[in-house]
């Protein structure tokens, strides 16, 4: 059989499609017949996390630092409660990486504030000695995307039904509304009130001079997002 | 003589220098990112763009996708014509697609480096590119395939030798991987606003992981392993002048390998949230995927039978047999790391990295440098230029290797051993800082390890150079052809 297959190229590539298939059908495909479920406490990223996260992604910060917990008592000790599937619904894409060369940051909101991540973004050597982190002075004076942001949680809402608008519950028994603008205008208004709460705890001048005057640096979008990560 | 088929190396050519100039960036990327670990203020040198964040990709990107690809092609472009015995040259439609090919890779290459270079990348690892540059590189993939099929229905030979069936494997696993990992919905086209080339993926979180490390793991297998088997089984026996060893052995370790292989992605997820039997058979099948993995290396390595004095007199063959041995030594790393018990340890540290590059440097690296050194004499019918120089760059490269996974062993298991470690009221002994700057000498002695692979691959690139451009020619019959496939 298989000297007949060297012989026909065409039934070859087939057989081989054949072999290399069967472990995507398997293990794969099932997964998606039933979709990432939200757990209780999962809402939406704002538009403005959004662009933070976007920031995340722009400075390939998953190449150093997980989104992760595994469930072992060395981790949770450091990092809070272990991962749970449905914590990453609105997770496009997923961000858990590869490599902890920084610690993790799945619940990094819970432990640090505006402030912190302000003095640590500028310089992390000044907040952590020996910290090998490049400081992010550029993400300072560098504005957000705020637009692309929003076209992208327009898009999930529109395509992947993702809740905006809608009442999401929480944990502790209430329900929350994570409002999406149906125009640019609109949302560009709400993304920049929800900067201004951020700035305000922040110290450096120049940053909000900057949201004062309607614009949004990366740092204030990046910053919102790790505030978000609970 | 007379009949004699003229093959077509232009195009090989062409992939040869791109081999040279992407392994020379992409290494070199690499040595500087390593170093910035050792000494964060690296990481300034070109402002924002010169982040390890920012380089990283570049490297990966550089060496995988312009270093180990353009490798792959350079060989396609030289085994195809010359086992399935058709030369390039008889028609003009595969010469024309094969040129196209070549230029729609750099345009692509180019573009992809200016792309990641702005920090515009879907943060997935080794398919970052975005939407528009996702089907340029399908259309680069298919004008591979197109001209690959082509050839294959040319043939004068009708049996497919083993090289042929893992190239046609690369060619349709990869298809396969990165069409289903880079689904996305550009943004711009549902909501009107934003930036044109933003895409969002079409899965979410759990799935999305699982669909990345079923791509990424299975990239490893269609780009590091399957087509540089393909050189192996052509060039071993060419340089050595032997036969393979046994063909059963070759049809066990084909179609074992691509069965086991796309199972194996798994063990990326170990104690994540992915389903539990999903993460055991990702172990499992890894475990289990030493048995091809060894039968290919073995097949290769038994090929040297009779005639391992040719180890110690010829550079080219030392460079195969130690990049053979590095496979098999790696493909045992691999499956112990894909262990849970060991995973637990491993995952998130510097070992992984450290498994990645003795595939990497010492059996993908040994391999397609071994692979040109037979090639560019025959392609450019010159002599290669020293052996002498090719014997001192074998060991430094070598040294470069060892001193870079042994460090990253060592850095990789305290790193994880002070993760755990608890005192004796069972909290946590070490601040993540702690373990942070424990590891300096080991990241140090990693970027001179690079460093010193990096002298060796300059030392390739002139080799190679001074090879091309000698003007000593020789006449292609005085060089040794003398295995059973003959031309």
């Amino acid at each position: 059989m298989f000297s007949w297959l060297e012989r026909n190229p065409f039934f070859f590539a087939v057989g081989v499609f054949i072999v290399i298939s069967f472990a995507g059908l398997i293990e794969i495909l099932p997964s998606f017949t039933q979709a990432s479920r939200p757990v209780v406490g999962t809402k939406p990223y704002t538009v403005l996390e959004l662009a933070g996260r976007h920031a995340y992604i722009k400075e390939s910060c998953n190449a150093c630092h997980s989104q992760l917990i595994r469930p072992f008592k060395s981790e949770t000790d450091r990092y809070g409660e272990y991962s749970l599937s449905g914590e990453y619904a609105y997770d496009r894409p997923f961000l858990w990486g590869s490599k902890r060369t920084g610690p993790d940051l799945l619940r990094v909101g819970n432990y640090r504030t505006t402030d912190w991540h302000e003095a640590h973004m500028y310089e992390p050597e000044a907040v952590v000695k020996g910290s090998i982190m490049p400081s992010y002075k550029p993400m300072f004076t560098n504005l957000a995307n705020v637009e692309t942001a929003y076209a992208e949680a327009y898009t999930v809402m529109k395509v992947f039904n993702v809740p905006y608008n809608q009442e999401v519950p929480m944990r502790d028994g209430t329900k929350v509304v994570v409002p999406l603008a149906l125009t640019w205008e609109e949302a560009s208004k709400e993304a920049l009130e929800e900067a201004k709460l951020i700035a305000a705890d922040m110290k450096d001048e120049h940053v909000k001079a900057l949201v004062d005057s309607g614009q949004i640096p990366e740092i204030v979008a990046l910053i919102a997002y790790l505030n978000s990560l609970k | 003589m007379e009949n004699r088929l003229e093959y077509d190396y232009s195009v090989a050519k062409l992939f040869t220098y791109a081999t040279l100039v992407f392994g020379v960036v992409g290494m070199l990327i690499g040595v500087i990112i390593a170093f910035q670990m050792a000494y964060p203020s690296l990481n300034y040198l070109a402002g924002e763009y010169g982040t390890f964040g920012r380089l990283r990709v570049l490297h990966t990107s550089g060496v995988i996708f312009g270093f180990t690809l353009s490798g792959i092609f350079a060989t396609w472009y030289y085994i195809g014509q010359r086992v399935l015995k058709v030369s390039l040259r008889e028609s003009k439609f595969l010469m024309g697609l094969a040129k196209f090919h070549f230029w729609v890779y750099i345009v692509l290459m180019t573009l992809a480096v200016v792309t990641l270079f702005m920090g515009i990348s879907t943060s997935k690892e080794y398919a970052e590119l975005e939407w528009p540059l996702d089907i340029l590189v399908v259309v680069m993939w298919v004008s591979w395939g197109l001209g690959m099929f082509g050839l294959i229905g040319l043939r004068r030979e009708k049996q497919l030798y083993i090289s042929i069936w893992y190239f046609i494997a690369s060619f349709l696993g990869v298809s396969m991987l990165f069409l289903f990992n880079n689904m996305a919905v550009p943004t711009a086209l549902v909501s009107g606003v934003g930036d044109w080339y933003h895409s969002v993926s079409m899965y979410a979180g759990t799935n999305d992981a699982l669909v990345q490390w079923w791509f990424a793991h299975n990239a490893v297998a269609f780009l590091f392993t399957v087509p540089i088997v393909a050189m192996a089984y052509y060039f071993v026996p060419k340089e050595s002048g032997q036969p393979v060893y046994s063909y059963k052995l070759s049809l066990l370790s084909f179609w074992g390998l691509m069965f086991v292989y796309l199972w194996a992605g798994g063990h990326h997820l170990i104690y994540s949230t992915v389903p539990d039997w999903m993460q055991t058979m990702g172990s499992l099948f890894s475990v289990v995927l030493i048995i091809p993995s060894w039968g290919s290396a073995i097949n290769i390595l038994l090929t040297m039978k009779g005639e391992w004095q040719q180890v110690a007199s010829n550079p080219i063959v030392k460079f195969m047999i130690l990049a053979s041995t590095f496979y098999m030594f790696s493909t045992l790393e691999g499956p112990i790391q894909s262990i849970k018990s060991v995973n637990a340890l491993a995952h998130f540290t510097d070992w992984i990295p450290g498994h990645v590059h003795d595939g990497t440097l010492g059996w993908v690296g040994f391999m397609i440098m071994g692979a040109l050194f037979h090639m560019t004499p025959r392609m450019f019918k010159r002599e290669l230029y020293s052996k002498k120089m090719m014997e001192n760059q074998f060991w430094i490269q070598t040294l470069g290797v060892v001193l870079y996974f042994s460090s990253m062993w060592i850095a990789g298991i305290t790193q994880g051993m002070m993760w755990r470690a608890a005192d004796e009221f069972g909290s946590l002994q070490y601040s993540f800082i702690d373990t942070v700057t424990h590891l300096f000498p080991y990241y140090l002695i990693r970027a001179v390890g690079g460093t010193l692979y990096l002298i060796g691959f300059f030392m390739f690139a002139y080799n190679i150079y001074k090879t091309m451009t000698s003007n000593k020619a020789v006449e292609p019959a005085s060089m040794p052809n003398h295995t059973p496939m003959g031309a």
